[in-house]
C-alpha cells in the first residue's frame, strides 16, 4: 500500500500512469488494480484525491433520463448509474433514492414536460410520471407558490461524492496501485514509453491515461491533440443547515429552457439542503471562489422554489468548476500509436458514470495492446458512513460498547466521534489537511464551523499527523 | 442496549446558566439534579475567556476562574455533572436521549432546563464570498486554540467586528504574539466602552475601520488577505493570514427546535415569559439560549431564576399558558423575555438595537393602546449593547388582547 505526497518518485516504469485522481481517475485506477500483474500509478497535482470538480458538484446519482440520446455520455451514465448503485450498497457509500421532480413554473415549462418524458424513454428510462399541482404540493408542501406541475423521476438519487472517490482510491491502493499526491505533470516526452516530468521529478510509464479533468485539454495538447478545449463553468452552491432538511423531500430540478438550466434545490445525504448551482463560463481554471452576485442570485431563485429555506443558516458555500467543452458529449478516445487514452469533457455526470467510464477505458487500454493479465476480485471494503439515512457510529450501541471512542463526540453539530477521526487519520488514504479530515468525517462541517470544536479537532489532527498518540 | 435512567431535574448545558440552575436546585432539595455537558470540561464559554470581567466587583475573576467557581458551587450543592455526554433528542414529555462513552441512554426527568447557550455565526452564515482558505475562524475557536491548546493561529489577524467580544478576540491575538491588522465594523463607531476602544487604538495601535465590511476572502491553501469596502465605495485589500469573525451571536437552539418548542422570531431562542417556562410542559430555558448574548453573570442569575420556577413546578404549580407575545419594531432587533403573563412575578426586559440610538424613548403598545413610555439609560444605545426596559407596565396588559409592540417612535 503506497501513498506518497513528497520526496522523489519511484524509478520503476509503471505499466499505466493515470493523470488525475478525481472520481474518474480513481475509478480507472481501481478497475486496473483488479489485474494484479499490472503496475499502476495514479498521479495527482493536489494534496488529496477528488480535489477538483469531484468535490464540488451537486452530489446526484443520475439516471441519465435527460442525456442526449445516442451519446456516449447517455450510455455510460445509464451503465454507471446501475454499477455505482450496486457498488455503493456493497461498500456503504450513502445513497438515498429520493427521486427528482422537474418543476414547471410557467406554461412553456409545463409544455416541455411530455417531451422530457419522451426523451427519458429514448434513454431507456420509462418510470417518469407527470404530476398535477395537487400531487406536486402534496409531495412538497413547502414548495413556493405558482408551480404548474412536475415530471417525477423516481430513480434520481443523492450520493456522497467524497466517499465514492475515496472508496475507489482506497481499493486501488490496497490492491497495489501507487498514489502520488502533490505531483503536477508539467510535460510528457516519448522515450521508450512515456516520460512524465512532474513537480516531484520524473515518472516512467508504458501507457498513459489522461483523466486530468479541467486540465485534460492542456495535457492532450502536450501529446499533440487538439480535439477539445475545456472552458471551466463555475457553479456556486449554498449548503443549508440540517434543520432545513424537513423542508424538502425530492431533488427539485428546474426545467431546462432556452434561457439556461436554472438552479436546483436538493437534499444531501448528510442531511443538508443544497441550493445551486450558478453557471458561469470562465477562463480561469482556478477561479473556485464564490461571489456576492452569484450568492444573491441563488438566494433570489431559492426564495421562489422553497421560501422557508432562506430562513435557515448557510453552513457552507462552495464553487466548483465543471469541465465543459465545445462538444455535447464526453471526449474519450484511444490513441494506440501513442499508447495513450484521453478521458476528457467529463462533465457533472462523471460521478454517476465513473465505474462505466473505468470499464470502458480499461477496454480501450487493452485495445492499445496492453496485456491486462488475469483479473482478481478486490478485497471487500466498508467505508465509514457519513449519511444520515443510515446509522452513524454514535447511533450504534454495539460499536460504542466495543470502543467508547465512538460515543465521545468531538464535533457536536455533525456528531462526529473521536473514534471516527482516529480511524480517518489511520486510513489507507489519510487526510493531509483539516479540510481533508472534514471530507472524510464531516468534522467542522456543521453550523458552528469550529466555534465549539475547531481547536479540539485540530488538536486531534495534528497529534495524528506527527505520528503521536491518537486517543 | 439503551440504558434508561430517572432523575428529578435534568439540566442541559454546564455553562453559567445551567450550573447556576443546578446549584440552586440541588441546594433547595429538588432531589436528584443532573447536568449534561457535551464538552469534556464544565463551565461553558467562560472556560476559554482568559480575560477578566467575570465575577463581582468584590471578587473579580477571569473566565476560567468564574467557570471553576460555578462548577464547584454546583458540585458542592450536590448536583451531578456528566461531561462528555451529548443530549441528542427528545422522548415523550421531559425525556431526553443522550450518548456518551458509556453508550446511549434515555433520561426521564420531572423537569428539564435547557441552557445550551449561544455561538457566533461563522463566515458561511454571514455569506462572505471568496475562496475557502485555512485561517478563518470565530472568537470561540480562536480562544480555545490559544488558551486551551496553545496552537499557532497565524501572524497577521483581521478582526471582523468592534464590540466587546471583538476586543476580547484582539486581546487573545496579541496574547498569542500575533499582530492585529485592524478591527473592521460596518457601524460608525466601536460598540464597546470608550476606555476599551481608546486603549486598543492608542495604547496598542490597533486601527479601527468604521463603516467598513469584509466583502471577500482571498488566498488558496491559506488566507492571504481580505477585501474590505467602505461605505463610500472605496475598497482595499488588508493583507493577513487569519480573519476572526466575532459577535453576531445566535442561540444554539437545535435541541429546542427538535423538541418543537415555540421559538421567538427575534431572538431565535425559545419564547418565554419572565418565569422561563417554554411552550413544552416540564421544559424550562435559561441563559444565552434565550438572548444571544448577555454577560455570563446575567445568564447565571437567570439560571437561578429558572430554578425557582422549577421548584414551584415540582411542588405542583400548574404550567402557565403561553402569555401575550411581545415584539419589537425596527431598528430594534429583539426583546427578551418575549412573553408577558399578567399577574406573574414581573422581570425586566432586555432589548437590542440594530443602529445606534441617541436619547431613545421606548413606547410599549397593545392593540394601538399606549401602555408605557420609558427613556432608558444610558442616553446613547449602541448595537450589540444591552438596552433595558422595565416591567412596570405588565399590570396594564390585557391578557386577552393582541401582541405587545415595543418601538422607538
Amino acid at each position: 500500500m503506497t501513498v506518497t505526497a513528497d520526496g522523489p518518485l519511484p524509478e520503476q516504469t509503471y505499466d499505466v500512469a493515470i493523470v488525475g485522481a478525481g472520481v474518474v481517475g480513481c475509478a480507472i485506477a481501481r478497475e486496473l488494480a483488479r489485474h494484479p500483474r499490472l503496475s499502476v500509478a495514479l498521479v495527482e497535482a493536489q494534496d488529496d484525491v477528488g480535489q477538483g470538480t469531484s468535490k464540488a458538484n451537486t452530489a446526484i446519482l443520475h439516471t441519465g433520463f435527460d442525456a442526449t440520446p445516442g451519446t456516449q455520455e447517455a450510455r455510460l451514465v445509464r451503465e454507471g448509474y446501475r454499477l455505482l448503485g450496486a457498488y455503493a450498497a456493497e461498500t456503504g457509500i450513502p445513497v438515498e433514492r429520493v427521486g427528482a421532480l422537474l418543476v414547471a413554473w410557467d406554461e412553456e415549462q409545463l409544455a416541455a414536460l411530455p417531451g422530457l418524458a419522451a426523451k427519458a424513454g429514448h434513454n431507456g428510462y420509462t418510470e417518469t410520471r407527470l404530476l398535477g399541482t395537487a400531487e406536486l404540493y402534496a409531495r412538497e408542501p413547502h414548495l413556493g407558490a405558482g408551480a404548474r406541475g412536475a415530471l417525477h423521476i423516481p430513480g434520481e438519487s443523492i450520493i456522497c461524492p467524497w466517499t465514492t472517490t475515496l472508496a475507489y482510491a482506497t481499493q486501488a491502493v490496497r490492491a497495489g496501485a501507487d498514489l502520488h499526491l502533490n505531483t503536477a505533470v508539467r510535460h510528457v516526452a516519448r522515450a521508450d514509453g512515456h516520460r512524465l516530468s512532474t513537480s516531484r521529478g520524473t515518472l516512467h510509464a508504458r501507457r498513459l491515461v489522461n483523466a486530468a479533468g479541467l486540465h485534460a485539454d492542456t495535457l492532450d495538447r502536450v501529446l499533440g491533440h487538439r480535439d477539445f478545449t475545456v472552458t471551466p463553468r463555475r457553479g456556486q452552491l449554498l449548503v443549508h443547515d440540517k434543520l432545513a432538511r424537513p423542508l424538502v423531500r425530492h431533488i427539485l430540478l428546474p426545467v431546462p429552457t432556452a434561457l439556461g438550466k436554472g438552479v436546483l434545490v436538493a437534499p444531501t445525504v448528510y442531511g443538508n439542503v443544497l441550493l445551486g448551482p450558478t453557471a458561469e463560463d470562465l477562463h480561469d481554471k482556478r477561479a473556485t471562489g464564490s461571489t456576492a452576485e452569484g450568492l444573491a442570485a441563488l438566494r433570489e431563485q431559492g426564495r421562489r422554489i422553497l421560501p422557508a429555506l432562506l430562513d435557515e443558516d448557510v453552513t457552507a458555500v462552495y464553487a466548483g468548476l465543471r469541465a465543459a467543452t465545445e462538444h455535447e458529449d464526453y471526449r474519450i478516445a484511444a490513441h494506440p500509436g501513442q499508447a495513450y487514452v484521453t478521458v476528457g469533457g467529463i462533465r457533472s455526470t462523471g460521478l454517476t458514470a465513473s465505474l462505466a467510464i473505468a470499464a470502458h477505458v480499461t477496454r480501450l487500454l487493452a485495445g492499445t495492446g496492453l496485456d491486462l493479465g488475469p483479473a482478481a476480485d478486490l478485497d471487500p471494503l466498508t467505508m465509514p458512513n457519513l449519511g444520515e439515512a443510515f446509522p452513524r457510529p454514535y447511533q450504534r450501541p454495539d460499536l460504542i460498547a466495543a470502543d467508547p471512542a465512538y460515543g465521545t463526540l468531538v464535533c457536536h453539530c455533525e456528531r462526529v466521534s473521536r473514534g471516527e477521526i482516529r480511524d480517518a487519520l489511520r486510513s489507507t488514504v489519510p487526510p493531509r489537511t483539516l479540510d481533508g479530515l472534514r471530507r472524510r468525517t464531516r468534522a467542522r462541517a456543521g453550523r458552528c464551523q469550529g466555534f465549539y470544536c475547531g481547536a479540539a479537532v485540530r488538536e486531534l489532527f495534528e497529534r495524528g499527523q506527527t505520528g503521536g498518540d491518537t486517543p | 442496549m439503551t440504558t434508561v435512567r430517572r432523575t428529578d431535574v435534568l439540566v442541559v448545558g454546564a455553562g453559567p446558566a445551567g450550573l447556576a440552575a443546578a446549584a440552586r436546585l440541588a441546594a433547595a432539595g429538588a432531589g436528584r439534579v443532573e447536568v449534561l455537558e457535551r464538552e469534556t470540561q464544565p463551565g461553558g464559554v467562560p472556560r476559554h475567556c482568559a480575560h477578566g470581567g467575570f465575577g463581582t466587583w468584590t471578587r473579580p475573576l477571569t473566565g476560567p476562574g468564574y467557570a471553576a467557581l460555578l462548577t464547584d458551587a454546583a458540585e458542592r450543592a450536590g448536583a451531578t455533572l456528566r461531561t462528555g455526554t451529548t443530549a441528542l433528542d427528545w422522548g415523550t414529555g421531559p425525556v431526553l436521549t443522550a450518548v456518551g462513552p458509556g453508550g446511549p441512554e434515555t433520561i426521564e426527568a420531572r423537569a428539564v432546563v435547557l441552557a445550551t447557550g449561544a455561538r457566533e455565526r461563522p463566515r458561511t452564515a454571514r455569506l462572505v464570498p471568496g475562496t475557502r482558505p485555512a485561517g478563518v475562524c470565530t472568537t470561540g475557536e480562536l480562544q480555545q486554540a490559544v488558551h486551551l491548546f496553545g496552537q499557532h493561529i497565524g501572524t497577521r489577524v483581521v478582526v471582523a467586528g468592534a464590540e466587546d467580544v471583538s476586543y476580547a478576540a484582539a486581546g487573545t491575538v496579541r496574547a498569542a504574539g500575533a499582530e492585529v491588522v485592524a478591527l473592521v465594523t460596518e457601524h460608525p463607531r466601536a460598540q464597546t466602552g470608550r476606555t476599551r476602544a481608546q486603549a486598543a487604538r492608542l495604547v496598542h495601535g490597533i486601527p479601527l475601520l468604521t463603516g467598513t465590511t469584509v466583502t471577500e476572502l482571498l488566498g488558496r491553501a491559506r488566507l492571504s488577505g481580505v477585501r474590505v469596502r467602505h461605505r463610500d465605495g472605496r475598497t482595499a485589500v488588508l493583507s493577513c493570514d487569519t480573519v476572526v469573525f466575532t459577535g453576531d451571536f445566535v442561540p444554539d437552539h437545535e435541541l429546542a427546535r427538535r423538541g418543537g418548542l415555540t421559538l421567538d422570531p427575534g431572538t431565535r431562542g425559545p419564547a418565554v415569559a419572565g418565569s422561563l417556562h417554554t411552550s413544552r410542559p416540564g421544559v424550562f430555558a435559561a441563559g444565552n439560549l434565550l438572548h444571544a448574548v448577555e454577560p455570563a453573570g446575567t445568564a447565571a442569575h437567570e439560571g437561578a431564576r429558572a430554578a425557582r420556577a422549577v421548584l414551584d413546578f415540582l411542588a405542583g404549580a400548574p404550567w402557565p399558558g403561553p402569555g401575550v407575545p411581545v415584539t419589537v419594531e425596527a431598528p430594534l432587533r429583539w426583546i427578551a423575555p418575549n412573553r408577558v403573563t399578567p399577574g406573574a412575578r414581573a422581570t425586566r426586559h432586555v432589548l437590542r438595537t440594530g443602529t445606534p440610538l441617541t436619547r431613545p424613548v421606548l413606547y410599549v403598545r397593545q392593540d394601538g393602546r399606549l401602555l408605557h413610555r420609558e427613556r432608558p439609560r444610558p442616553a446613547t444605545v449602541l448595537p450589540n449593547r444591552p438596552l433595558p426596559l422595565s416591567a412596570r407596565w405588565h399590570d396594564h396588559v390585557d391578557p386577552e388582547g393582541g401582541e405587545i409592540r415595543v418601538s422607538t417612535t
